[in-house]
This record gives C-alpha cells, sequence and structure tokens, in this order.
C-alpha cells in the first residue's frame, strides 16, 4: 500500500510535470530598460514593478508556476544592452525579456530573441522595424510604435490646416524612422517639411535646434524624440517664444511623466497619442490606483503595457503548458488579449498588438481638478487605422504567408 | 541677402550668442574646478552632483520654504558650500598626501551617491522651475529672440568669473591663497592657518558650482543627471585651458561654448564630440593645456 502511494505521487508528479514543461522549473522574465537615464521615467524601475504586478494578478503561485522577475539597467547602450541579453538567455535562464525601450537596444536584443527563440515584449521602443525588417517569430512590439504616433498626432495637426514643418530628430535609429513617418505622413497629407536637424540623445540644451526651427519659418516643429530631450525641448520652446512666433510643437512620444515634469503651466494644450491613459474607465482606474500605491506615481503607457504583455505572456504558458520560445509565442498569437490595457486585443502575426489608441490635448491648469488629472481624450483611433497594415510589412516570415 | 559658408548672417549671430550662453555654465562650472585643483590638488569630480544639488536646494526652497529665485542665488550656494565644507572636513582633507588618482575616486563615489539618492527621490523626469517673473519674455534683437533670462545669464556668470579672477590674482587673500599652495609650510610659518584656508577654498569652489546650478535651474530641466551629462565636457574645457589655471579655465569656457555653439550650425551630429576632439589635439600639441604652465 505505502509503495502505491509512492508510485502514485511519482505519477501525479510526472503528470504534473508534463502539463508544465518549464525549463529548470522557473519562468524567469527579465525587465530590461534605461534605469538611470533620459528614459529612466519613460519605463525604468516602475516598469519591472509592473511586472511583478502582472504575476501576482495571474497568480502564478497557486497555479503551480513558478515566475521570477529580475531586471537590469541598459544604459541605452545597444553592446550593454546585447552582452546582458545574452548572458540572461545562455547562463541565467532568462525566458524572456520586457520593455526594452530605446529602439536601438530593443533592436539588438530582439535579434538575439530571434536566434536563440527567446520572447520578447516589448514596449518602450517605437521603431516600427521591429515588426518589419528586424522582426522576429518571437518578438512582440506591445504599446506605441512610430507608425500609430505619426497617424495620430501628425495627422491631426495635419487637419488643422498646419502643413509646414520642421523636425527636430533624436540621432539614433527610433529619431530617424519617427522623421521618416512623420514625413511620409505630412508628404502625403499635402504637407511639406521645411528642414530638419539631428540632435545627440541626451542634450541639455536645444536653444541653437530651436533657433534653426524658428529661421526655418515653419507652422509645426515636430519633436522626433523622447524622454528627458522631448522635456527639454518643450520648456526651452517656451523660453524662446517659439509659439508666440506662430510656430507650435507637436511632440511624437509624450508620456504622462513628461507632463508631469513640465507642469500643465508649460505643457497645456499639448497634442499626443497614447495607448493608455489611466483615468479613461474603471478598470485603468483599479489598476493604476493600485500602482500609484507602489511607486508613487500614475503609469504610463509603457508601464502598463509591460503589465499586459507579461499577463498575456503568462496566460499563453498556462495555456500551451511548456515555456518554450516559438511555442508560447504562437499561442499568444492565437489567444485574444484581455486586460485593462487592451480590452478585444490581438496579436497579429508579426507580433504587433493591435488595440485601439488616443489622441489626448493635455489640459490647461483651469481645467485640471486635482493630481496626474493631466488628458483629455479627443478622439479614439480604431485598431486597424493604429498600425501599419499587414501586406506593407517588410517583415520576411509574415510576408512569405 | 549674402550668406556665409550657407549660412545666412543672422543665423549665425543667434548662434554665436547662444554658445556665449552655454559657455557662462562651462566657464563657471570650470573656474570652480580650477580653483579647488589649483589650490587643494583635488580633481573634484562631485562638482557636477554639487552643481545638480544647486538647482535641487533651489526647487526645495521655492517649493518647501516658499523662497524665490533672487534670494535662492544669495542663498543656496552658501547653504551647498557649507555642506562641501562639511565633506571636505571630513572626507577630502584625509587624502591630500595620497595620489590624485584617490581623490578623484573619493568624489567620483559621493557624486554617484548624491545623483541615486536624488534619483531615488524625484525620478529623472525634471521638476519643474520658473523663471523669476521680472526676468520672464525676451527682446527682439533683429537677428534672434534673446530671452532676457539668458541674457542675464552671461552677466552674471561674468561678473562672478572676473570678480572670482580678480580677488585670486589681485588682492592680498589671493596671494596668501596662491602662496599656500606653492609652499604651504612656510605659509603656515607665518601664522596663517593653511587648513582652515584650504577648507573655504574647497567650500568656494563648491559654492560657484551651486551658483550656476541655480542659474541653470529655471532654462534646463531640475533632474539629477544634469551635472552627470555637463561634467565631463567642463573636465574637458579644464584639460583644456591647464589645469588650474583660473584664467585659462574662463577664456577656454566662454571660447568652447562658441564653437560647439557653430558646431550646431554646421553639423548638429558632432556638437557633443567636438569639444573632446579640440581637448585631443590641444593634448598632442600643449599638453600642459592653452594657459598651463609645463610641470
Amino acid at each position: 500500500m505505502k509503495r502505491f502511494g509512492i508510485l502514485a505521487a511519482l505519477l501525479a508528479s510526472t503528470s504534473f510535470a508534463s502539463a508544465q514543461q518549464l525549463s529548470d522549473g522557473v519562468v524567469r522574465i527579465g525587465v530590461l530598460n534605461d534605469q538611470t537615464g533620459t528614459y529612466a521615467d519613460f519605463g525604468g524601475l516602475t516598469s519591472a514593478e509592473a511586472a511583478r504586478m502582472a504575476v501576482e494578478d495571474f497568480d502564478a503561485e497557486a497555479k503551480g508556476i513558478k515566475v521570477e522577475i529580475i531586471s537590469a539597467d541598459h544604459q541605452n547602450k545597444a553592446d550593454v544592452a546585447s552582452a546582458l541579453a545574452r548572458r540572461w538567455f545562455d547562463v541565467d535562464g532568462v525566458d524572456a525579456i520586457a520593455d526594452l525601450t530605446n529602439s536601438a537596444v530593443a533592436i539588438a536584443v530582439n535579434t538575439i530573441g530571434k536566434e536563440m527563440g527567446k520572447v520578447t515584449l516589448m514596449t518602450g521602443p517605437a521603431t516600427t522595424r521591429l515588426t518589419n525588417e528586424d522582426c522576429s517569430p518571437t518578438g512582440f512590439h506591445w504599446v506605441f510604435d512610430t507608425y500609430s504616433q505619426s497617424v495620430g498626432t501628425a495627422k491631426s495637426v495635419l487637419e488643422q490646416g498646419k502643413d509646414s514643418w520642421f523636425l527636430l530628430t533624436a540621432d539614433y535609429a527610433f529619431g530617424h524612422q519617427m522623421a521618416a513617418e512623420i514625413t511620409r505622413v505630412v508628404e502625403a497629407g499635402g504637407g511639406t517639411i521645411a528642414g530638419s536637424v539631428n540632435h545627440p540623445l541626451g542634450s541639455p540644451d536645444f536653444s541653437s535646434f530651436l533657433l534653426q526651427a524658428q529661421a526655418s519659418g515653419a507652422q509645426i516643429v515636430g519633436l522626433a524624440n523622447a524622454g528627458t530631450d522631448t522635456i527639454n525641448a518643450i520648456k526651452q520652446a517656451g523660453e524662446f517664444g517659439i509659439a508666440q512666433g506662430g510656430q507650435n510643437l507637436a511632440g511624437l512620444v509624450i508620456v504622462i511623466s513628461d507632463v508631469h515634469a513640465l507642469g500643465l503651466e508649460t505643457a497645456q494644450g499639448l497634442l499626443a497619442t497614447t495607448a493608455f491613459y489611466w483615468d479613461r474607465d474603471d478598470a485603468s482606474r483599479e489598476w493604476s490606483k493600485r500602482f500609484e500605491e507602489r511607486t508613487g506615481r500614475m503609469p504610463g503607457m509603457v508601464q502598463a503595457g509591460t503589465y499586459s504583455s507579461v499577463l498575456h505572456y503568462l496566460r499563453a504558458i498556462e495555456a500551451a503548458g511548456t515555456d518554450d520560445g516559438p511555442t508560447v509565442a504562437a499561442k499568444m498569437k492565437e489567444m485574444p488579449v484581455d486586460d485593462f490595457f487592451a480590452p478585444g486585443g490581438t496579436v497579429r502575426a508579426d507580433g504587433r498588438l493591435i488595440k485601439e489608441m488616443y489622441l489626448v490635448e493635455v489640459k490647461t491648469p483651469a481645467e485640471s481638478t486635482g493630481a496626474w488629472d493631466y488628458y483629455k481624450v479627443l478622439r479614439t483611433i480604431p485598431p486597424q487605422d493604429a498600425a501599419q497594415p499587414l501586406e506593407q510589412s517588410a517583415c520576411p516570415f509574415v510576408k512569405g504567408n | 541677402m549674402f550668406e556665409l559658408l550657407g549660412i545666412p548672417p543672422q543665423a549665425l549671430f543667434g548662434q554665436l550668442l547662444l554658445g556665449l550662453i552655454n559657455g557662462s555654465f562651462y566657464a563657471i562650472l570650470s573656474l570652480g574646478l580650477a580653483v579647488i585643483f589649483g589650490l587643494l590638488n583635488i580633481i573634484n569630480f562631485a562638482h557636477g552632483a554639487q552643481y545638480m544639488l544647486g538647482a535641487f536646494v533651489a526647487w526645495m526652497l521655492l517649493n518647501y520654504l516658499g523662497i524665490g529665485y533672487w534670494w535662492a542665488l544669495l542663498i543656496v550656494p552658501i547653504v551647498v558650500g557649507a555642506f562641501g565644507i562639511v565633506l571636505e572636513r571630513l572626507m577630502i582633507a584625509r587624502l591630500y598626501h595620497l595620489d590624485h588618482l584617490y581623490g578623484l575616486l573619493l568624489t567620483f563615489g559621493l557624486a554617484l551617491i548624491i545623483q541615486g539618492l536624488l534619483r531615488n527621490q524625484y525620478g529623472i523626469s525634471g521638476l519643474p522651475y520658473s523663471i523669476p517673473p521680472q526676468l520672464a519674455g525676451g527682446q527682439n534683437l533683429g537677428f534672434m529672440f534673446l530671452p532676457n533670462y539668458r541674457g542675464w545669464v552671461v552677466v552674471a556668470s561674468l561678473a562672478v568669473c572676473v570678480a572670482t579672477w580678480f580677488v585670486i590674482e589681485k588682492t592680498r587673500l589671493g596671494a596668501y591663497l596662491r602662496a599656500a599652495t606653492e609652499n604651504p609650510t612656510l605659509v603656515g610659518a607665518f601664522g596663517i592657518n593653511v587648513p582652515r584656508m584650504i577648507t573655504l577654498t574647497y567650500g568656494f569652489g563648491v559654492a560657484l558650482a551651486a551658483f550656476a546650478g541655480v542659474l541653470a535651474a529655471p532654462v534646463y530641466s531640475v533632474n539629477p543627471n544634469m551635472g552627470a551629462d555637463l561634467i565631463i565636457v567642463v573636465f574637458a574645457v579644464v584639460v583644456i585651458g591647464g589645469m588650474g589655471s583660473i584664467l585659462g579655465s574662463i577664456v577656454t569656457g566662454f571660447g568652447l561654448g562658441l564653437v560647439e555653439g557653430l558646431t550646431k550650425v554646421f553639423y548638429p551630429e558632432a556638437s557633443s564630440v567636438v569639444i573632446f576632439v579640440i581637448m585631443a589635439i590641444v593634448l598632442l600639441v600643449k599638453p600642459a593645456g592653452l594657459f598651463g604652465r609645463a610641470a
């Protein structure tokens, strides 16, 4: 009888193990982003906190799945990030890497993920190359891209009749891609690009570039940058009287922490395209309040996206019964996304999450009723308009279909 | 309208003026470094953090105590300078008899700690600090729109630089300081308290950084990295000017601001590198720096 008991226990454990075939028994998710530099508030440490919330809400422990979240700072250096990603995948048993703010870093790590069949959950980078030339069967682009931002913000500005643009471009993969997308949208809408200037990532001083924008006489100064670069540019544009000169600013990648840093006095009236606003419905408010209790600030689209992508990844592991990268990735594309961030969202063959986006305007100090009450939603951009059509994809495994 | 190398002269004048404004920050920061290095032989890597602290203390005065910009300009250098004096007494003073490298490592470590603490508390996006109402707005100079505040920055930093140069090079106090650098034992024998003088000098150098921090608060974003972004450039300025040369640091500070401004017109991608290229050339041709004396 005792022997039977042991046998039964053994059988039970093997059947459980076959139900959940986890490499080394643990699902390890690494959150890799800029934690100290230009983009530290854009995603940063709070993005790792959002991933931890996803693990708790997934209730991994009760399901018998052990999940570990680790995080690291890539310092906006693609070489640092690549070395770390390889070590994580090869030595530390990491199954997926999330966030990956900074397009140059994301392209490098996504390529490594593709080689090794590991999942990347990209919530912070913007370049559409991640679902085109540099796509990966196990790579997911979750929140926004240069296409969604230019369609949202640039199109709306064009519709106001402002059709000559000057671009301030962050001088690396993201900025160049962003500038190309804006140029495409502006020219398709009958507008012109009067000029552009590439500035180094992390410039403290934009006055010189703003002066060039002023001299160009363009109606709109488009900011193809993000993080503290956008903040500094907007702040200094106020000082140099860009608006008094009859020019308007259009920030392409603006997140709520940027508005918080600028203050409503400076930021009022700015347009932004966002995948998430905490005060949009009950579900987003409930989650955001919990996030605020843990981090002391409201989440932006990157943090909310990291939560959503990690949760969906874990659900796919549960459904697939394994943490093998390609299998889980296929499952993620089959299953609908269901959370406050992307209700009814779907994941396309190229790894892009398809969901609606919002065009928002920053409130005036008089309109705002409390802390973090910053946005008015002007327009909801339907899912099919927010992402580049799949037919236009340059992604080899999508084109092959 | 004639053009100069494809750039209209208006744009060129504008950029030169902007270069001068950025140069003011380089000048005032490199001056503090030069004073500290010249008199204490300490490579003060915490200088950027102290500049950042200046901006943060100004922000704190405004938000926690309601003290505005003009008082901050006076109070902040005193508060941060006093903090510098405490650091000097407690830690840096123990390293004078050791190699430069130890002072460099200690101050670098202190800078990382200060930045880390503030980053933890306030995040990275920066805090808003408004331009004082007296200096809001700007002048249309014909070739560019000059914000009043930026004009003030140039005037204020020039005044501080000239005053510092005057005190060190032309007064009796300055003579004591310079003598104490040459031969501390002999100056001590004349009844002058050399260690106290050195402590106060460090405090003064730190106060200069804090002053620059207050000047910067309304125009740059007040964030924990603002000093780290700038300090490397400022070190390059000091090296080009000649380590420890007071006049050299002021002139090169403004001069390199101009060079950087021009680079932003002709080839903006190189604007973050140009100063280091000049540094490399100067080190090859004149290793003691443009104004330095060979050791």
